[in-house]
């Protein structure tokens, strides 16, 4: 039987290295540099790299599923400030409103950008890359026109809103707590639930997708209003820890969060990855970037060093997919 | 007995096109039906109407009795209709198991998928099919006739009771036909319905009671196929009117301008000779999938080729490049003319001159004028039906964009012109139009080789015909040879022997 004695196993071990590849390069990061600076782990270091990763984490679960299915939202920078900035304008307007009802409302304004990416995606039937290209300007500007140069600053805020972002629980801030359930909770749906494996379907072959009856337009506005509600979440959270919020909050942070994703290991053509994978990917980007500034690296080496993973993740991807097309046509050559 | 699944009347046309006229016939449980036509008999518009993917335009599927209008492949599936294409559509990132039960997985309580449950389910299924699979491996790099296999216990899985099989046989071997058959047969024999599309006779004889004849989107006859010959099937899936020809001139030909020899390329083609000359036009004909499209791909550079040889007017060509083929004379009218052959977007007048630019410029520009007279004379040289050279190729019909793509190779004045299935697509008019246009080509001492699937129009143009049958060369027919029935034969692999 010829099945048998394909090549499988070595597949299925590359597929699981991506997230351990990540670990691994994490483990050998935090300890190089714990090594030449000892404050690197002390809990005010490890505090602020958890607290940075949060907000990046958040938005690296939605774009992950969006990739996943072999998508992308390039709008989720503009959303975060547009979420940011309404959020925060409502906060100084209505000092006495909850917490809770100021992160609904982030959400909400997410969701509705997210809803709308989709909508021109799957009915106007233009490429994800170009709609959301196109609404990075267009929810940019509007946050800008609305703002028209203003800013919202700190002591317009209201305290319990300001402290929300270094308040914890058990002594994990609620930022990190708001990432792990999020990083987590999408984890699982994408893993153990059928819309989740529908998803990885749509991004492994949209043609057989569709074949196989999956509500395809169902699942795509889905996917891009869990990407929305996660930028704007990640809005009022950016408002909570910076208290200073303009027009320009977040601006260039669709980068990152897409940095993130494919560095944590999803395919940039979609199907394969983790979303947990991601949330790793968001850690170790923020990791560099504290390492660098403890080991007195320049700045600039950043750039070229989060480049060089992607490239690698990327190269990665395609040396599996190389390999398996060429053990495919030598075994069609042999039947 | 009531059949299963009616066709009752039903037609699809795309745009000018009737795919699919008034076609009816039964599908009974228990039984294995074969679907056979010519390419472009219909046979897959039929097989996508049954999967939900096209609507009819007219006439309805009864399923059980009861009419069924699927607004699309789910409502196919729920209606216990199974499709299995010839290319498997499954999912290479995720297990065999989980592409089996894509869409009704197994659930625990908490509506979280039970992958224990699926494994399980898919191990079952294999075992009833007598198959060794991993259910939890991933699909990608399973062989094709794994993949078809996983996609019957896709199609048992949801209970189907209906199976359709779109040439699923088309890359299999002999040993993977048998095992594949005998899977069939015995989910026969527990009541399925089974339709089986193949251009194999010896597979329809070998597995199927009944057999519907397509012709030309028409409905030909359904018959026991105990009570027909494989020459019966033969002659009525070609028997067709035969006095739209389109005769090409004859020429006496020149000098000889492409030689192939022993063309070869593992897995596509093998072993492929034949010599054109000038002034003479030489058909490529088979089954889709024969590889002809392949051969002439791999002959222009477009595609490699591991051994052989092509020379052009005796010197030897610079295998994989399109660019030494061009110089050398070469000019490839591709299959697809909106993907291969034009940009679409761009003028007439550039469309034109595009291969030629670098000849065209001047101090390294280009300068309208040269560029829109050489274009005004190639398009009316060719009776190209336009309005200004300025517009965008695609506000043009087909039939006069295939003559944009005509006049873009001709002003490169080449040697040698290969046209892949040059009248797909358009009208009666213009179709008669082009043939005309490749006679008198051939007549000024251009050596044309033609790849076409349409029977009439290569015994009509060709002075030779070339049978190509799962990449070997079946038969070489001169004009005199060549008839529906002997070209038919050759493709399919049996011997004349009326």
């Amino acid at each position: 039987m010829s099945a048998m004695a394909s090549p499988a196993p070595g597949v299925k071990t590359i597929f699981k290295a991506r997230e351990l590849g990540i670990v691994l390069a994490l483990a050998a990061l935090v300890a190089y540099t714990a090594i030449g600076n000892p404050r690197f782990l002390s809990g005010q270091s490890v505090r602020d790299i958890l607290l940075n990763t949060a907000i990046l984490a958040v938005m690296a679960a939605g774009q992950a599923v969006v990739v996943i299915t072999r998508n992308i939202d390039l709008s989720v920078g503009s959303v975060l400030g547009l979420s940011a900035f309404a959020v925060a304008t409502m906060m100084s307007a209505n000092p006495g409103l909850p917490m809770i009802v100021a992160l609904l409302a982030g959400i909400a304004v997410g969701a509705v950008c997210g809803l709308l990416n989709g909508v021109l995606i799957r009915y106007g039937r233009v490429p994800a890359l170009v709609v959301t290209l196109g609404t990075l300007y267009i929810y940019r500007g509007v946050t800008y026109s609305w703002a028209g140069g203003s800013q919202v600053n700190a002591d317009e805020l209201p305290p319990h809103f300001l402290t929300f972002a270094n308040d914890s629980l058990l002594g994990i801030p609620w930022l990190v707590l708001i990432a792990i359930v999020v990083v987590g909770g999408v984890s699982f749906l994408m893993r153990d639930f059928r819309v989740g494996r529908e998803l990885y379907a749509m991004g492994s072959s949209p043609q057989a997708a569709e074949l196989a009856g999956i509500r395809v337009a169902r699942n795509l506005l889905g996917a891009f209003l869990l990407s929305g509600s996660l930028a704007g979440l990640a809005g009022v959270l950016f408002a909570a820890r910076f208290g200073t919020v303009d027009a320009a909050a977040g601006t260039g942070y669709e980068l990152n969060v897409v940095a993130a994703v494919v560095v944590g290991g999803v395919a940039v053509f979609g199907g394969s990855g983790t979303v947990w994978g991601a949330g790793l990917g968001a850690l170790l980007l923020t990791v560099i970037g504290s390492a660098l500034a403890v080991l007195d690296i320049n700045q600039f080496w950043q750039q070229a060093i989060v480049g060089a993973l992607i490239v690698l993740a990327i190269g990665a991807d395609r040396l599996v997919a190389v390999r398996i097309a060429r053990s495919l046509r030598r075994r069609d050559a042999r039947g | 007995m009531a059949p299963v699944l009616e066709v009752v009347d039903v037609s699809k046309s795309f745009g000018a096109v009737a795919a699919v006229q008034g076609v009816s016939f039964p599908l009974f449980a228990g039984e294995a039906h074969a679907l056979v036509g010519e390419n472009g008999a219909g046979k897959s518009t039929i097989v996508k109407m049954l999967a939900g993917v096209h609507r009819p335009d007219t006439g309805t599927l009864r399923v059980n009795g009861a009419d069924v209008d699927f607004a699309g492949p789910a409502d196919a599936k729920a209606a216990g209709i199974a499709v299995i294409y010839q290319e498997p559509t499954l999912f290479p990132d995720l297990t065999v198991a989980e592409n089996i039960a894509m869409g009704n997985q197994p659930l625990t309580r908490l509506h979280r998928v039970d992958r224990k449950a699926m494994n399980a389910a898919a191990a079952r299924l294999f075992t009833r099919l007598g198959v060794h699979l991993d259910p939890s491996r991933p699909a990608r790099g399973l062989s094709i006739a794994d993949q078809q296999l996983v996609e019957i216990a896709k199609a048992l899985s949801s209970e189907a009771r209906i199976l359709v099989m779109d040439e699923p046989t088309a890359a299999l071997s002999g040993v993977e036909v048998e095992r594949l058959f005998s899977v069939v047969r015995s989910l026969r024999d527990e009541g399925a319905a089974i339709m089986f599309i193949s251009h194999r006779f010896e597979e329809v004889t070998a597995l199927c009671e009944r057999v519907t004849i397509m012709r030309d989107g028409r409905h030909v006859c359904t018959e026991l196929v105990a009570d027909l010959t494989v020459d019966d099937m033969i002659r009525r899936m070609v028997g067709r009117d035969l006095s739209a020809l389109f005769p090409k001139q004859d020429v006496p030909p020149g000098d000889v301008v492409l030689e192939v020899d022993r063309l070869s390329r593992e897995g596509v083609f093998s072993d492929i000779s034949f010599s054109v000359r000038a002034g003479e036009i030489v058909a490529l004909a088979g089954l889709v999938g024969a590889g002809r499209s392949e051969v002439m791909q791999a002959v222009f550079g477009v595609d490699k080729y591991d051994s052989g040889s092509v020379r052009i007017l005796g010197k030897r060509l610079k295998p994989g490049s399109p660019r030494a083929a061009m110089a050398a004379g070469m000019a490839l009218v591709p299959e697809d003319r909106r993907q291969q052959g034009l940009v679409m977007e761009l003028s007439i007048e550039r469309n034109v001159t595009l291969p030629r630019a670098r000849k065209l410029a001047r101090l390294g520009l280009l300068w309208s004028a040269t560029e829109r007279a050489e274009a005004h004379r190639w398009t009316q040289r060719l009776q190209t039906k336009l309005g200004r050279l300025t517009d965008a190729v695609g506000t043009l019909s087909g039939g006069n964009q295939q003559k944009v793509v005509l006049a873009k190779w001709l002003s490169t004045a080449p040697k040698l012109l290969i046209v892949d299935e040059p009248t797909r697509g358009i009208d009666v008019g213009t179709k008669a139009e082009v043939h005309r246009l490749m006679s008198s080509l051939a007549a000024d001492g251009l050596a044309v080789v033609m790849v076409s699937s349409e029977l009439p129009e290569v015994l009509g143009m060709a002075d030779r015909v070339l049978v190509l049958r799962e990449g070997r060369v079946a038969a070489e027919l001169t004009r005199a040879e060549a008839t529906e029935e002997s070209v038919m034969y050759a493709a399919m692999g049996q011997q004349v022997s009326a």
